[in-house]
């Protein structure tokens, strides 16, 4: 599947959670997102950013616009080597947090996303990758 | 630290967030409008969101948030000026902000303020 654009950011500080959702609007436009979708892949960026920062202690988020055949989306995987997630189908859940969160982070980046793969392995990290393709 | 602007208009306040908030600065802004209604005993927070091209679950905590202190320091809360985008957004996301009073835009908000006060003062006159 051929990339025509991509990027790297590290997640540090809440400063560069704001980073993260305006370097995904630039992709989504770039892919030629609606509005509604640029909105939704913005939202689910913001949400796993700062699971990155709060839970995994910081790391990083690649970020490609994406061609095939006619489809163009944006794809983003975010990475940290926190403590990784013991239980995925827990920490999926609406309303489950190990934090002070509202617990709708990654259940909402889901439902937000057309594509949703999550990584984890307890005590070496989580990887988490979301897509979002133009109707 | 960076603070957004809180007005005062009448006897309420408005807020016009016109930056992408980091989360500290939206924490900043809960405390601060905490301690303004106090200060001004306004009846009424205005906060006009127009420009916010999303919201997502800390942003929509704080709304809850404000809503919620503001109602037990006795003002209404109305969120005012959200983007049709950023509404389908958030009830996908899981977010219904079931506690934030909402209005088209800050006329219709202020309104939705002033009626809840004349209908006090009526209270009052019985």
């Amino acid at each position: 599947m051929p990339t025509t654009r991509t990027d790297r950011l590290d997640i540090r500080s809440s400063d560069d959670v704001v980073k993260v959702r305006q370097q995904t609007r630039t992709m989504a436009v770039a892919a030629g997102l609606s509005l509604v979708d640029q909105t939704k892949i913005i939202t689910a960026a913001s949400e796993l950013a700062r699971n990155t920062l709060d839970y995994g202690g910081g790391g990083e988020v690649h970020m490609e616009v994406l061609e095939d055949g006619g489809r163009r989306g944006v794809r983003m995987v975010f990475e940290d080597r926190g403590p990784g997630i013991a239980n995925i189908e827990q920490a999926m859940r609406d309303g489950f947090t190990s934090g002070s969160g509202l617990g709708l982070g990654l259940g909402g980046a889901k439902r937000l996303s057309n594509e949703f793969k999550i990584e984890s392995t307890p005590g070496s990290g989580t990887k988490i990758t979301i897509g979002r393709w133009k109707a | 630290m960076d603070r957004i602007p809180i007005l005062k208009l009448g006897n309420a306040l408005l807020v016009t967030i016109q930056v992408d908030m980091h989360d500290r600065l939206a924490t900043a802004l809960e405390e601060d409008l905490t301690s303004k209604i106090v200060a001004f005993g306004a009846k009424g927070v205005l906060i006009d969101i127009s420009a916010l091209e999303i919201v997502d679950s800390f942003i929509g905590r704080m709304l809850d948030n404000i809503a919620a202190v503001s109602r037990i320091l006795d003002a209404d809360t109305v969120v005012v000026g959200m983007r049709p985008a950023v509404a389908i957004t958030l009830v996908e996301l899981g977010l219904s902000l079931s506690g934030v009073k909402t209005a088209l835009n800050v006329e219709r908000g202020m309104a939705l303020i002033q009626s809840r006060l004349e209908e006090f003062d009526a209270d009052d006159e019985d």
